[in-house]
């Protein structure tokens, strides 16, 4: 038996979000009568961070502090319209309705504001920290919550805004096929080391190392977790999971996750990531997200390091032993490819 | 159906429910006693979702028969904070990022409690082999290790 290293590497645009009926997502805010602003969204949070990034982005646009918004999501009887949590949409297409739904807020709220302290609205900025001033003569302020106290029960105003994102649709061209999927693409560059047992055909993923760009990384922390969780995943698609595994014979296909072939704690793989940022100038302060892509550079690499590793081309997932094992006898042994010095 | 009548502690609260024969412990914790911190991930033990510790020691409570834990001692992750303080795994965990859809959470907190209660220094292979029972779909793994491996150094050092 011999354990043979080898390397695969990858690289992909990734479209974020997709054309369909131009892809909209709905956005509605509104202030209660503490100051507190309220996003509601029918955009689901599966654990992706949704409702950190969409409140960050909120916060922003309104111009008052985080711990002033709540999202609520995730209920489509009473939330506006959204088409989903998938296509890696959820930061660029929800957050550009709630910036445009937070700043139409926002514009209320310094017209409420600018009535109170008898300004123009124009004449007005927010510190941040919930706090409106004139610009220029910072003492001269009202505190957000004094704002939303005035609006509600003097000047009888709400303090609410709608926000609706759609991309252009774009027709299939009947020619070509021709056709637009997305407005903009997240890329990945991404490295596998792995070793492959040309007795036994297990292969043990040692080593990933990944460049991604995102746009901006509105939430660093979970663009991170994101992109080493997604990673797994993408081992996981690559070389163990399948719920069918002689497809198109439905025969020995796992029924619960005894026979669901997953890796453990045991086979955590360690893994670099280094975050490119370059803003997307039609994405939501510049993040596009990571979404699905974080798991999607790890598949072809992994393909490309068992190849590299003993000559074995398996173009079907997962790359099973079997089917590592029946290349080698195909190929009449392990043909490791070749290696740079020091590699 | 008749019930029958089950007092255990939970989480240092004495605790009375009626269960159906047969029961298993995690619907008896859910729909009886009302906490909701164990959850039903696969049913049949393979997911580690539903741990919970009776006496101390970790178990599947989707296949520990209800009235098996009649007066004995239960922790559960409902019981983990103190008032509003965290405790220090799942200050961690939150720290750490060790959690993103959370489904697993609750499990991976009491099968980390049981490690730290039986080795307050474990190894990071140690650490890995108390979690190699729960399954998680979404970090990798990784950040549960890690935030695992920091609380122990935080209760170490409060001990110290």
């Amino acid at each position: 038996m011999t354990r043979h290293s080898g390397r695969g590497f990858a690289c992909i645009n990734y479209p974020i979000g997709m054309n369909l009926g131009g892809d909209p997502a709905q956005a509605l805010v509104h202030s209660t009568p503490d100051g507190k602003f309220m996003v509601t969204l029918s955009a689901i949070d599966l654990g992706q961070g949704m409702k950190s990034v969409t409140r960050q982005i909120a916060a922003e646009a309104l111009g008052v502090p985080l711990a002033d918004v709540y999202v609520d999501t995730a209920d489509s009887d009473t939330g506006p319209h959204d088409m989903g949590s998938f296509a890696s949409r959820g930061t660029h297409r929800v957050g550009n309705a709630v910036i445009r739904a937070a700043s139409e807020a926002r514009a209320q709220m310094m017209e409420a504001a600018a009535e109170e302290l008898e300004v123009s609205a124009q004449d007005l900025d927010t510190d941040g920290a919930g706090n409106i001033h004139v610009k220029g003569a910072p003492s001269r302020q009202i505190t957000v919550a004094d704002t939303a106290i005035a609006a509600q029960f003097k000047q009888g105003r709400t303090l609410s805004g709608r926000g609706i994102f759609l991309i252009e649709p774009s027709g299939v061209d009947p020619d070509t096929g021709e056709m637009s999927p997305v407005t903009t693409y997240a890329h990945a560059a991404l490295i596998v080391d792995l070793d492959v047992d040309d007795e036994t055909g297990e292969v043990e993923v040692t080593q990933i190392n990944s460049a991604y760009e995102v746009g901006r990384a509105l939430n660093p922390k979970l663009v991170e977790q994101q992109l080493i969780g997604g990673a797994w995943m993408g081992v996981s698609h690559a070389l163990y999971e399948t719920t069918e595994p002689y497809y198109p014979d439905r025969s020995h296909g796992p029924e619960d996750f005894n026979t669901y072939l997953m890796p453990g704690p045991g086979e955590i793989v360690p893994h670099d990531i280094a975050v490119l940022e370059r803003p997307a100038a039609d994405a939501p302060y510049g993040g596009k997200g990571p979404g699905e892509m974080c798991a999607n550079p790890v598949l072809p690499a992994v393909a490309n390091a068992v190849y590299n590793a003993v000559g074995v081309r398996v173009d079907k997932l997962p790359i099973t032993p079997e089917k590592i094992l029946r290349g080698i006898r195909t190929n009449g042994g392990a043909r490791p490819g070749p290696r740079r010095p020091g590699v | 159906m008749p019930k029958t009548p089950l007092a255990f502690t939970l989480n240092d609260a004495e605790t009375g429910i009626f269960v159906d024969d047969g029961q298993n412990l995690l619907e008896a914790l859910r729909r009886g006693a009302g906490d909701l911190s164990p959850k039903y991930g696969c049913g049949q033990g393979t997911c580690g979702a539903c741990t919970v510790l009776i006496d101390g020691v970790p178990h599947l409570s989707c296949l520990t028969l209800a009235e098996a834990v009649a007066g004995r001692r239960m922790d559960t992750t409902a019981g983990l904070a103190e008032g509003a303080e965290l405790h220090p795994l799942q200050r961690a965990f939150m720290e750490g990022f060790a959690a993103q859809c959370g489904y697993c959470t609750p499990g991976m907190l009491m099968a980390a409690k049981a490690l730290l209660a039986a080795n307050p220094r474990p190894s990071r292979e140690e650490v890995i082999e108390a979690i190699s029972g729960n399954l998680c779909r979404c970090t990798g793994y990784e950040p549960i290790v890690t935030a695992i491996l920091e609380a122990a150094a935080k209760l170490q050092g409060r001990a110290a």
